[in-house]
């Protein structure tokens, strides 16, 4: 327990230190969409993980986000900047709407709700051409061309965006939030309006997704329909980020981002040119797969099965150990 | 001014009405027995009192206002605790934290959540569990930790539902002497029974229905010898 | 007028075979209380099922319903027996996994149709594939009419098969409390195994009926599986008279929507409709008639 503070400075130096310690801007690539990852895997994680409410449409959020920094320069004329701004408030406010809608409901029509509302936004976003370009998309110039300015900007919505959580989890809201996921009827029984908390759940998870799709806008100067709005880019990754680092943690997610992005950059680049041209199309099937094999034999992910998989490490050892034993 | 009655209480489920013209009172600082055959109704009543399910004519009324109608989180925060019958720890939660949970209701810091927590874990007999995981506990220590979560969301009227069901004697005993404790620091008890020997320990006044309608009220041993009673109990002879 | 009736008659021959797709989704929803977002996809597996068996054995795709539906009954069968059952043992913080264990099996076939097949678009060319029939000035498509019609017959089937068979009494009576199913002697483990397949089965009949009017690529099943909840949703989840009403509503309102607001928007028809349903009849249409 007392070695947390420690390791926890160790790698928050190590994090500060990393454009002076990589100097290749793939690796700060690599890097940066990974503690963007980290921002919508931990927001993600807050509504399900920890209140119970399973989104798959976070891309929503993610795409709001994006468009708004996006819009605020074809329509505003103002910089993407004020995007990080008022991606987050406005991003909150379609959560706001989603939440009213359906959280008067229980069971799974929040987590359909929220694919059909990505699913239409997307579908606009595209016929809208005189809005949002359609399927054109948004150019916008880059502010900075080395990528520094933007890992700094990343790790700081990162440690944002987890120290929030941390603190919301500390405080009443989350007492009720992870109330609410336990038991519905216990939690009204005890005086918790679980409409009002399941919102407030969801806000702070739009709000923080919307934050990052406005960086991404910022960080990668384009975005289409097709890219920010995407059900499997975005939506299944931020399950896939929670559940393989582990959901209801605070250090799964940010584990899971690393954990995903790598392994998504690794099939993309085909193992890093190791491996045939083909190897790169199969990624989405990879994580297909990875799905199915965290869902069905590591069903709390990384973080919260870290005790079954070193007991599975150490049980394994000691067995080894002792049919040694027996033969001599 | 009742402190607590149901006027005209009716409920119908589709065609069946699981409870009918139900009226009865109670008054502040009494343990209240309501007591039945299986299926007479008894928790379809708890669920009425505290919103989960809407009523379908007649009344509630608590400390001088109508409390029907609004929903269960607000029920709690006037003051009327309940228990579930089939026990419902937050299970992933620690037995601490459960309560603290609760106690939020009436607390406006954490630190104050906390304190309160513990001194329902004191009074429940929960101390030593505190940090064990809900999931884990004994059938005693469930039902004890439903009382406590009840208990820390600060309630003036307490509905327990069979919370001796399942336990032995000696537990049953425990039991009934936690609920005359939590009496005679001030709150007020509805209690749903079948154990009869704890109902007649226990209880100021009973009151006794069969398919949601009241078949007979008093005092313990009133209603114990009433035939009617018997007749819902064992049937006719 | 002509034209708003030849725009409804296409929209109801369409709805007969989102009929079809939602009830299999229904059935599944009602004895495993899941919704199954591999539902389109496995309706792509059987189209590309259907599509082989045209191209490479020169089977006449109605003909190969009696090869589709069998290979998804099994297909499906599997991936409830292995994959979904096992996860009722897991204790896991999330309750929707049997939900999001659907999904990684749709992008598994997904996938694993675009590995096989390539992402490009194909659609079978038969001799009936654009004859027509009027009545009274109104075309009625033939490949369309006659898969209205072995819809209409399947439905039929699964009805005479829920309600007058012992298995399917089996399968009302789980969907209606899986633990007094259980009390019952009911082997609710294999009735699980078997509604799986059987919801598979119908959606591939589905594939199979639309291929000769439609295209086929491997991500084609992500926007049938949305479709198949819109379905669902609509019919007031759980209940099968009400996914053929569903299904019946979606194909008008999107045949609608395409004609009279724009060919792009169709397929957002759905999802508006969804989220109406959602705000307003959040029982469904079913609400309306048993209230």
């Amino acid at each position: 327990m007392n070695s947390r503070p420690w390791v926890l400075g160790i790698i928050g130096l190590l994090l500060l230190a990393f454009p002076f310690l990589v100097p290749s801007d793939y690796y700060r690539h690599i890097l940066i969409i990974s503690l963007m990852w980290v921002v919508i895997g931990s927001s993600w994680n807050l509504l399900a993980g920890y209140t119970g409410q399973v989104s798959f449409g976070h891309a929503v959020f993610f795409g709001t986000g994006a468009y708004t920094a996006g819009l605020c320069v074809t329509k505003l004329g103002i910089s993407a900047w004020w995007g990080l701004v008022l991606g987050g408030p406005v991003a909150l406010l379609v959560g706001l709407v989603i939440g009213w809608i359906c959280f008067r409901l229980r069971g799974p029509y929040f987590a359909l709700a929220t694919i059909a509302v990505g699913e239409i936004f997307r579908l606009v976003a595209i016929a809208w051409r005189d809005f949002t370009e359609g399927m054109e998309g948004i150019l916008i110039i880059q502010t900075y061309r080395s990528k520094v300015p933007y890992y700094y900007l990343a790790l700081l919505l990162a440690a944002g965006c987890i120290l929030a959580i941390h603190l919301v989890m500390r405080s009443k809201w989350g007492y009720y939030f992870v109330a609410i996921r336990e038991d519905q009827d216990v939690a009204e029984a005890i005086g918790i309006s679980t409409f009002r908390y399941k919102s407030l759940s969801l806000m702070i998870s739009s709000f923080f997704t919307g934050v990052a799709g406005a960086f991404y806008m910022n960080y990668m100067a384009f975005i289409d329909p097709h890219v920010v709005f995407s059900l499997h880019d975005v939506s299944i990754m931020a399950i896939l980020v929670g559940i393989i680092g582990g959901v209801g943690t605070l250090w799964g997610p940010p584990l899971g981002a690393l954990v995903m992005v790598w392994l998504q950059e690794t099939f993309r680049s085909s193992f890093f040119g190791l491996l045939p041209r083909w190897v790169s199309e199969a990624h989405v099937l990879v994580f297909g797969l990875l799905v199915i094999f965290v869902i069905r034999y590591l069903a709390n992910g990384i973080v919260g099965d870290w005790a079954h998989i070193k007991q599975l490490i150490f049980r394994s050892k000691a067995a080894s150990f002792s049919t040694g034993g027996d033969r001599s | 001014m009742t402190y607590f009655e149901t006027q005209h209480l009716t409920k119908n489920f589709g065609g069946l009405t699981a409870v009918n013209d139900l009226s009865f009172a109670v008054h502040q600082g009494e343990i209240f027995g309501l007591i039945g055959p299986n299926g007479s109704g008894k928790t379809t009543v708890f669920n009425l009192i505290t919103g989960f399910y809407p009523i379908t004519s007649g009344a509630i009324v608590y400390r001088g206002g109508t409390i029907h109608g609004l929903p269960t989180w607000k029920i709690c925060k006037q003051g009327i605790g309940r228990t579930f019958q089939v026990v419902k720890p937050l299970r992933r939660m620690t037995v601490l934290d459960n309560v603290v949970t609760s106690a939020f209701n009436r607390s406006s810091s954490k630190a104050e959540a906390v304190a309160k927590a513990l001194e329902v874990l004191d009074f429940c007999g929960l101390r030593t569990r505190q940090d064990q995981p809900a999931k884990g506990l004994t059938i005693g220590d469930r039902k004890r930790l439903e009382i406590a979560r009840a208990l820390a969301t600060g309630p003036d009227l307490l509905l327990l539902d069979e919370t001796m069901a399942g336990l032995t004697p000696q537990e049953q005993a425990e039991g009934v002497e936690l609920i005359r404790k939590i009496r005679d620091s001030g709150i007020t008890v509805i209690i749903v029974e079948h154990i009869m020997h704890v109902i007649m320990n226990l209880c100021d006044r009973i009151l006794c229905i069969n398919y949601g309608q009241e078949i007979a009220a008093g005092a313990p041993l009133e209603v114990a010898n009433n035939q009617a009673v018997i007749e819902a109990y064992l049937g006719k002879e | 007028m002509e034209m708003f009736i030849q725009t409804l008659v296409s929209g109801i021959l369409i709805g007969g075979i989102y009929a079809l797709i939602g009830i299999g989704m229904t059935l599944i929803m009602g004895v495993m209380k899941i919704i199954n977002l591999a539902h389109g996809q496995l309706m792509m597996v059987a189209m590309y099922i259907t599509f082989v068996c045209h191209q490479y054995l020169g089977l006449d795709p109605y003909f190969a319903l009696f090869i589709a539906m069998p290979c998804l009954f099994v297909l499906g069968a599997a991936i409830q027996k292995y994959l979904l059952n096992p996860l009722l043992k897991v204790d896991s913080i999330l309750p929707e996994n049997q939900v999001l264990m659907t999904v990684g099996i749709g992008m598994v076939l997904t996938e694993v149709m675009r590995f096989i097949f390539h992402s490009d678009y194909r659609s079978i060319e038969t001799g009936y594939s654009s004859t027509a029939f009027y009545l009274g000035g109104i075309s009625f498509n033939l490949p369309m009419f006659v898969a209205f019609g072995i819809a209409l017959l399947l439905t039929l089937g699964l009805f005479l098969f829920l309600l007058k068979t012992d298995v399917g009494k089996s399968v009302r009576a789980t969907a209606q409390n899986m633990d007094a199913a259980m009390i019952l002697g009911i082997n609710a483990h294999w009735i699980t195994i078997l509604t799986y397949g059987l919801g598979s089965a119908l959606v591939a009949a589905a594939g199979t009926l639309l291929l000769p009017i439609y295209y086929l690529f491997p991500d084609i099943g992500g926007p049938f599986t949305l479709k198949a909840f819109v379905i669902t949703m609509l019919g007031g989840m759980g209940s099968t008279v009400g996914a053929i009403v569903g299904g019946v509503v979606l194909g008008v309102a999107e045949s609608l929507g395409a004609t009279y607001i724009a060919m792009s928007l169709k397929d957002a028809v759905a999802m508006v409709i969804f989220l109406l349903v959602l705000i307003f009849l959040p029982g469904g249409l079913k609400k309306l008639t048993k209230v």
